[in-house]
């Protein structure tokens, strides 16, 4: 839609406003320089464009025409940008954006590298970042940020509802293949948690780096292992040859289960049901929860030509809680409109009493899935089976656990 | 002499003034990039080496620096010394097995060895952060007095270290050891047969550029507070190939200008819905360049020059580049 | 016997045995490399987004115009031939006086064009080929389950390295090319014509490298970024080998990935590692290469 060209780069710098944390009541409104520009920062090509990329830019854009397209009797703008999963070019897009672009509120931010980045520059700017697609719990714990969000999922919340799942299922002994960044090492971590602390044992641990073609090697280790459950710590394309090779050496087949921790429908959608039938997963948001969500999905599949994505609805319902809480500031000034945000609850297509907790996190409830088998899906996109709600008390590290600074400063 | 220093003094107020109108970080990652550019031609352009693997010194550096100054507490001045001496050192390393053949095995096996390198930078991310990469670097005070968390005051300080290497490398192309480099690039054998250990002289190159590489590498980690996989990425070691090819090389200015174009595109780029296609932008710019553009910018511009004048300025690069010196193996 | 050095010892042949499968991959992509510097004196860069396109346009005639896998082994290979003779024709020819490192950068730009365009319509996050029905399942050797498909691809590139050496060496249009190899211009005055067996060359070359991309279609996800990273080992594979010979590069090949099976059992850290260790110390002791002479 609208792009910052180069001409605005050449706004002398010493310009970037210093914005006055001045709250004048609700009808003088106090817009940063008569706009409220939303910045989606995302993979639009990469492992991650799937759940993510152009998708959540249509997202975005659907929540501001939803909205009306103006807040406070200021127009909205929308720009979007590559980040090619890349954390240098998150954070140098990010400073760019804030202070030359003057973005008010940078979205999507997937994956987790990119979030940690912009979280950073976002506190140094003193704007808002809200991150659906990232899944550390960092950005909540040891890197949180007073101007940060993450909304959708987390590592935690994954690892929690599919290993437990399997371990009560009676399965003890793992092997994990992980990814070898801050994502995957959180994942391990958690889910490792829950597999000991629920009687289960780790045999042993794998890992590779991103985007990895050939998973022979781990797969035949991973076998040789014995382990009952061979958990994919990994994500998108990598977990989608994780779960091929697996299939290619009959390993899904035997007496071996393999679990990919995080799962997406654009995953399954990629692998096709007949690879993919049976595989538990934990998601944030499925299109066919109810006729609310079913509505919303099937407005994006015709702009999109795909379901969306949780993480995608996710960038809707922020995009429309962020706007929401800077017309009940008053102003688009970052500490303000953040104190709204903890302070409303959520209500859309995407969560039911959402809340933004002190740390950051969003909690809300998660769905434990089953893939379909080809027989049972009634149409594409028809892949989960949804068994269980997770309640967002039991979902979420509770914030006791955590050690985010904004929690301990206040107690 | 008068034009030229004239030339040089408007440059220098323009690079003063620039971040008045320009935006400083866009204008420090230009000189960081230029840097690294004028650090490859000199061993592209002066010595006629094709080394397909410079991201290794310059990501490797951007580690060293970050690692020393985030965890170590190290002050800038001497992070940025231990990431050069770094980086010479892998470029001793690096050089001293590169020499043993040139042309295209010395351009694949630059390659290569900067590949290994890359491979470790994931491996250890206990040390590198994997694709995480290091953030947060602190930049400090240098020698206590700048403050360079400030923008404006940084660029300065980046531009004074710029100038600084951008003069060494001027001085090294017109020492008595840059005219050997020339004499090696144009006719190999005949620098032998003149007494000169060739070898010799292109590893000290080599490991001169790849200090410089590092230079350039560890101030990029500085300017942004961070060192990641992307630096060592061959895409990187293309990137600068680019820069220099592109700019022209064998020119003192063409580093400079290539990366001025090439910074830009990556710009305007990463914001536009041309955002994925980077790539094809700058495979389209090599070919464009190597098929009717080989003197690069300056080059044209200089060949221009020479032409309308038609008097004998220095020319630094030939008209038409060397021919391989490789003796190419026959089979049979 | 349990164990080989603490090591279970069907981990230990089925890396050896995944080993050889890399290998094939290696061994056809260095001959393809090597058939084209023969002729070219050029390191075709773009060999690893030839092989890509290899694999994607076996996915795309699959997807839209209904050609199978076995089809598509011949017709892949012959459509990216001809799109390397024009390549080859169009661009390459014109720099064919000035230094050979042009054609490496040439080719560089080519390859970065192509990824380039391939995610910008096809994304990053890779098709799947589904492997042939002949070739599903299969077998159970005792110490591992070998899929047949994974059996096929050692046979096909075993017999497409012994046919195009045969070709080179045992046949009249490799003789005129070995002969071309040595001294184009004599060639030239016997009347045969060099230009355009430069061309086919060029062609042949990069077909090999889209055959290879078929095999590979439907064990890796089909991806812009597939042959990048593999084109970077088979450099290296190709200066441990030496540019001399080409049973030299297919030998090397296939050793090669072999050895960097075991590495995967003994110490995978290092499997990303060791064939460049390999080629330092290659270097240092035969600074021409294994099968390559010395310059």
């Amino acid at each position: 839609m609208n792009q910052i060209t180069l001409s605005k780069l050449g706004r002398a710098i010493l310009t970037t406003a210093v914005i006055t944390a001045a709250t004048n009541g609700a009808q003088a409104a106090n817009v940063s320089d008569e706009v409220v520009r939303i910045g989606v920062m995302t993979d639009m090509s990469g492992l991650y464009a799937a759940q993510n990329g152009p998708g959540s830019v249509e997202a975005v854009k659907m929540a501001v025409e939803d909205f009306g397209g103006k807040v406070l009797g200021k127009p909205i703008e929308v720009i979007s940008a590559n980040h090619q999963n890349k954390a240098d070019t998150a954070s140098s897009l990010a400073r760019e954006w804030f202070s030359d672009g003057k973005v008010d509120m940078i979205g999507n931010l997937g994956p987790s590298h990119t979030a940690l980045a912009v979280a950073q520059r976002a506190e140094a700017s003193n704007r808002i970042a809200i991150s659906t697609g990232a899944a550390t719990t960092r950005l909540t714990n040891e890197e949180c940020t007073p101007n940060s969000v993450h909304y959708v999922y987390d590592t935690y919340a994954m690892a929690n509802g599919t290993a437990h799942a399997l371990v009560e299922q009676g399965k003890k002994t793992w092997t994990f293949i992980t990814v070898d960044y801050v994502f995957g090492r959180d994942l391990e971590r958690d889910a490792i948690a829950v597999v000991e602390s629920n009687g289960g044992e780790v045999l042993s641990k794998l890992s590779h780096p991103l985007k990895t073609s050939d998973f022979t090697s781990q797969m035949l280790t991973a076998q040789a292992s014995g382990a009952e459950v061979i958990a994919l710590a990994n994500a998108g394309g990598d977990t989608i040859n994780a779960i091929m090779t697996a299939s290619e050496f009959n390993i899904t087949t035997s007496n071996q289960t393999v679990a990919a921790l995080v799962l997406f429908l654009s995953d399954v959608h990629s692998l096709g049901l007949e690879t993919a039938q049976g595989l538990m997963l934990t998601t944030a948001w499925y299109w066919d929860l109810s006729n609310e969500t079913r509505k919303w999905a099937e407005r994006f599949l015709e702009r999109t030509n795909s379901m969306p994505s949780d993480a995608q609805a996710g960038d809707y319902s922020s995009t429309l809680h962020y706007l929401r809480a800077v017309e009940a500031a008053g102003t688009d000034e970052a500490s303000a409109v953040m104190a709204k945000m903890k302070s409303m609850p959520i209500n859309d297509m995407f969560a039911t009493n959402g809340q933004i907790r002190e740390d950051g996190r969003m909690v809300h409830d998660m769905y434990l899935a089953q893939v379909k088998t080809p027989a049972e899906s009634k149409r594409t996109w028809d892949y989960f089976d949804i068994i269980a709600t997770i309640p967002a008390e039991d979902a979420f590290q509770p914030i006791s656990k955590g050690n985010c600074r904004l929690v301990t400063d206040t107690e | 002499m008068n034009r030229t220093i004239v030339f040089y003094v408007i440059l220098f107020l323009a690079a003063m003034v620039a971040p008045v109108v320009l935006y400083p970080f866009l204008l420090m990652e230009l000189l960081c990039f230029a840097l690294f550019a004028s650090a490859f031609n000199l061993l592209l352009g002066y010595a006629g080496l094709l080394s397909f693997g410079h991201a290794a010194f310059f990501g490797m550096a951007a580690y060293i620096s970050s690692i020393l100054m985030r965890d170590y507490g190290w002050p800038i001045e001497f992070g940025l010394l231990a990431s050069v001496l770094g980086s010479a050192l892998l470029g001793l390393v690096f050089g001293w097995i590169a020499i043993r053949r040139s042309g295209i095995y010395f351009a694949m096996i630059t390659l290569a060895l900067a590949q290994a390198v890359y491979f470790l930078a994931v491996q250890g991310s206990g040390i590198t952060g994997g694709d995480d990469g290091l953030h947060g670097v602190p930049r400090g005070n240098f020698f206590g007095l700048l403050d360079l968390s400030e923008p404006l005051i940084l660029y300065y300080f980046v531009l004074g270290v710029f100038i600084g290497a951008f003069w060494l490398i001027q001085r090294i192309v017109h020492s008595p050891f840059g005219l050997i480099l020339k004499a090696v690039r144009d006719n190999e054998p005949r620098a032998i047969s003149l007494g000169y250990d060739v070898g010799h002289y292109k590893l000290l190159v080599f490991v001169l550029s790849a200090a410089l590489a590092g230079l350039a590498g560890s101030l990029k980690s500085i300017v942004f507070q961070l060192a990641s996989l992307s630096d060592v990425h061959w895409h990187t070691s293309g990137e600068v190939i680019l820069m220099t090819l592109l700019g022209g090389m064998g020119t003192i200015f063409g580093p400079l200008v290539g990366a001025g174009i090439v910074v830009t595109f990556k710009h305007s780029l990463a914001q536009g819905i041309l955002a994925e296609s980077l790539p094809i932008v700058m495979g389209f710019l090599f070919v464009v360049c190597v098929l009717v553009f080989r003197r690069g910018v300056v080059g044209e511009v200089q060949a221009f020059l020479k032409s309308r004048s038609g008097n004998g300025i220095e020319r630094d690069v030939p008209l038409e580049p060397p021919q391989p010196k490789v003796s190419m193996k026959r089979r049979r | 016997m349990d164990e080989i050095f603490g090591f279970p010892p069907q981990l230990l042949l089925a890396q050896i045995f995944m080993g050889l499968i890399n290998g094939s991959f290696y061994a056809v992509l260095s001959l393809g490399l090597a058939v084209i510097f023969g002729l070219l004196r050029i390191i075709n860069f773009s060999h690893g987004a030839m092989y890509m396109l290899g694999a994607f346009s076996a996915w795309f005639g699959l997807q839209y115009l209904g050609i199978n896998y076995w089809l598509a082994l011949i017709l892949s290979p012959l459509a990216v031939g001809v799109f390397g003779l024009l390549i080859e024709r169009t661009m390459l020819r014109r720099i064919r006086h000035v230094d050979h490192l042009y054609g490496l950068l040439l080719t560089f730009g080519i390859a970065l064009i192509l990824e380039g365009a391939f995610v910008h319509f096809f994304g990053v996050a890779g098709q799947r080929y589904p492997t042939p029905d002949a070739l599903q399942g299969g077998i159970n050797l005792g110490f591992m389950f070998l899929p047949y498909y994974r059996a096929w691809v050692i046979i096909a590139s075993v017999v497409i390295c012994l046919g195009t050496w045969l070709i080179i060496e045992r046949t009249k249009i490799g003789a005129y090319l070995r002969a071309g190899t040595e001294n184009p211009d004599m060639v030239q005055a016997f009347g045969i014509n060099v230009p355009l067996m430069t061309s086919l060359t060029y062609g042949f070359g990069v077909a090999l490298s889209a055959f290879a991309g078929v095999l590979a279609a439907p064990l890796v996800s089909v991806s812009p970024y597939m042959g990048s990273n593999l084109i970077i080992v088979v450099f290296a594979v190709v200066v441990i080998g030496g540019m001399g010979s080409l049973l030299g590069a297919v030998i090397t090949g296939l050793a090669l990935g072999v050895i960097e099976g075991l590495t995967k059992v003994f110490y995978s850290e290092a499997a990303g590692l060791v064939i460049f260790m390999i080629m330092i110390i290659v270097l240092l002791v035969r600074p021409a290469g294994l099968f390559g002479r010395p310059e």
